[in-house]
């Protein structure tokens, strides 16, 4: 075992839509038995990335092998090695849970009595049985995310997509799914997953890309990516305007670091190493006599990463009906 | 509030090298067969949860049937009795054209649902997601066949073919439905929406249809458009079912029918794999 190769390897995967350019030449090599994360806004060519290395979507240019499979020579044995849960959950509405395992399973070749022993051990692990037998139509969305990597891990692949995986659910089905795709890896599963969420790829990923506009502009461990905006963020509304410079003087003097500012007036961000460190700021800005309206701690956000890694912010919010980066989603729905 | 325990396998999965190994380069002969099957199955199970795919195939053959018998016949063959040995197998290649061209707007709604994303990403045969419905979908076109000529037999109409000129005419309906549903599959996997297979299907049925020899016998018609219904493979197949039922004769037009339904086949179905394909 000692020239095999990596679950993924891909090399300047290019993908383009008329002439939106949605991924441009990005590289990725996934390790086994990892969690690889990839991290980015909307549209920022996640899911196209994805779709490529499952067949889903040609690559216009570059190079993608999985497990050292060629994707784009060998789209049916790349098939046999991967399964897919996309952002938009895949299983046919027309059929009960119980039924819809039972198709997949009998599609890959699983003998009909064997297909329903699957469908029955999956329905169980993913805690489904109780609804077995009603239509997807009165699933919840945690439930339909379930049966949807159900329906990925009947072949048992040896790598497994997952697009957003928890995009949409509340926080406690959230941490099932999370508690799932680590059950996968223990078992030997190799695990390539996209999010918006800094907190998800941190709680899960072993290394990250962060992609930006079909780029990729970092890589590297969770612990990596956060040294570059500290641990934690202090957010600060100033009573007065005035005090702007003052309280920037502060900042700098007592943690070597520029606070960032936000658009709104008044206000500041200032990244902290640890959260035990917002008190000193605050003694500090009362010596100086700055007076504050509002203060918050809370962890990093994408958008403070992206500040930090591209200098720009995700853009998530400002134009998302006239960004051409908006194309993408609409495409992918069209399909 | 109960809560949800997800409980892991833990049981490993081997090298992933083995898998590797273990994958096929393409899917054989003996797998596309049985997944159209399976294909199939999933189709007859939603047709039994929308029972309104039965409604055109239920209600089409008993309404025209008995209206174009009884508007048409003493016009044509001056009398409605004369006029079914005409009629009933025009209505029969008329209501066959009109049920198989619902396969290509269901395959476009079809596509655009999320399970359509699984299908491609699984390792099926690409013309698995497509065969199948078309297999299930003769359990539709053998419904309108058997009524159509069930209504045939309650208006007074005795086929001179007897049972077996029957049974052959009901069959060669059925394939001849079963082929032509293959242009409608590709226009499916080719169309931007529903809507636009639905209008583009209008188009195609209306004139295959009535530019035949269906309803009225083509020597009455002006020398251009006999020249059309002549090569219409419509026509073939309206005069060999009139050939099986009317005599029970497997005649040369039997044969063209058959020709006919072969080369529509072989032409659209590798059609819509391929536009099927590029759909992804």
């Amino acid at each position: 075992m000692t020239q095999s190769p990596p679950a993924v390897r891909a090399t300047g995967l290019v993908k383009t839509f008329g002439d939106f350019t949605a991924v441009d030449g990005i590289d990725l090599e996934v390790r086994r038995g990892e969690i690889f994360g990839v991290l980015g806004p909307n549209g920022a060519g996640k899911t196209t990335v994805l779709r490529m290395l499952a067949t889903l979507l040609s690559i216009d240019e570059g190079h993608a092998e999985i497990f050292g499979v060629d994707v784009r020579r060998e789209p049916h044995r790349i098939r046999q090695l991967l399964g897919v849960t996309g952002q938009y959950a895949s299983v046919d509405e027309n059929l009960t849970a119980r039924e819809n395992l039972w198709l997949f399973g009998r599609l890959q070749g699983v003998s009909g009595k064997e297909a329903h022993a699957t469908a029955e051990r999956l329905l169980g692990q993913f805690a489904l049985d109780e609804a077995a037998d009603k239509p997807i139509s009165q699933f919840s969305g945690g439930m339909r995310r379930r049966l949807d990597l159900a329906a990925s891990l009947i072949s048992r692949p040896p790598l497994i997509f997952l697009d957003e995986p928890t995009t949409g659910l509340d926080p406690r089905t959230r941490g099932q799914m999370w508690d799932t795709i680590r059950g996968l890896v223990a078992d030997g599963c190799t695990v390539l997953l996209t999010t918006q969420y800094l907190d998800e790829a941190d709680q899960l990923a072993d290394r990250i890309a962060v992609i930006d506009r079909g780029r990729k502009v970092a890589e590297g461990t969770p612990d990596e990516l956060k040294a570059s905006v500290g641990n934690s963020t202090l957010q600060l509304q100033l009573a007065e305007d005035a005090d702007q410079a003052m309280a920037i003087e502060v900042v700098r003097r007592l943690l070597h670091e520029e606070p960032v500012l936000t658009p709104e007036s008044g206000r500041m961000n200032v990244a902290l190493d640890e959260a035990d460190r917002a008190a000193d700021v605050l003694i500090a800005l009362r010596q100086a006599g700055v007076s504050i309206t509002s203060v918050s701690v809370d962890k990093p956000t994408l958008d403070e990463v992206f500040l930090a890694i591209t200098g720009h912010d995700t853009g998530q919010d400002a134009d998302e009906t006239d960004d051409p980066r908006s194309d993408e989603l609409t495409l992918e729905v069209a399909r | 509030m109960s809560t949800i325990t997800i409980t892991t396998t833990r049981d490993p999965i081997g090298d992933p090298m083995d898998v590797v190994a273990r994958a096929h380069a393409r899917p054989s002969l003996q797998d596309t067969v049985s997944q159209t099957v399976t294909m199939a199955w999933r189709a007859t199970k939603k047709m039994r949860r929308n029972p309104e795919q039965f409604f055109d195939v239920t209600l089409q053959p008993l309404l025209f049937t008995a209206m174009f018998t009884y508007i048409f016949g003493g016009a044509v063959s001056g009398s409605v009795a004369n006029y079914m040995p005409i009629i009933i197998p025009g209505i029969l290649a008329q209501t066959a054209l009109t049920t198989c061209m619902a396969m290509g707007t269901q395959l476009r709604e079809d596509m655009d649902k999320g399970v359509f994303d699984r299908f491609k990403s699984l390792p099926i045969s690409r013309i698995a997601p497509l065969a199948g419905p078309a297999l299930a979908d003769v359990i539709r076109y053998a419904i309108a066949a058997t009524l159509t000529i069930l209504v045939g037999l309650a208006m007074g109409y005795r086929p001179g073919g007897g049972v077996g000129g029957t049974v052959a005419g009901w069959a060669l309906t059925i394939v001849a439905a079963w082929s032509l549903a293959w242009i409608f599959t590709w226009l499916g996997t080719v169309a931007r929406s529903a809507q636009a297979v639905q209008g583009i299907s209008m188009l195609i049925m209306f004139p295959l249809s009535f530019m035949s020899n269906a309803f009225v016998q083509e020597d009455t018609m002006p020398g251009w458009l006999q020249t059309f219904v002549k090569v219409n493979p419509v026509s073939h197949v309206v005069t060999a079912v009139r050939d099986l039922l009317n005599h029970g004769q497997v005649t040369g037009e039997v044969g063209w029918a058959l020709l006919g339904c072969v080369v529509v086949v072989a032409v659209f179905a590798p059609l819509s794999v391929r536009s099927y394909k590029r759909h992804l």
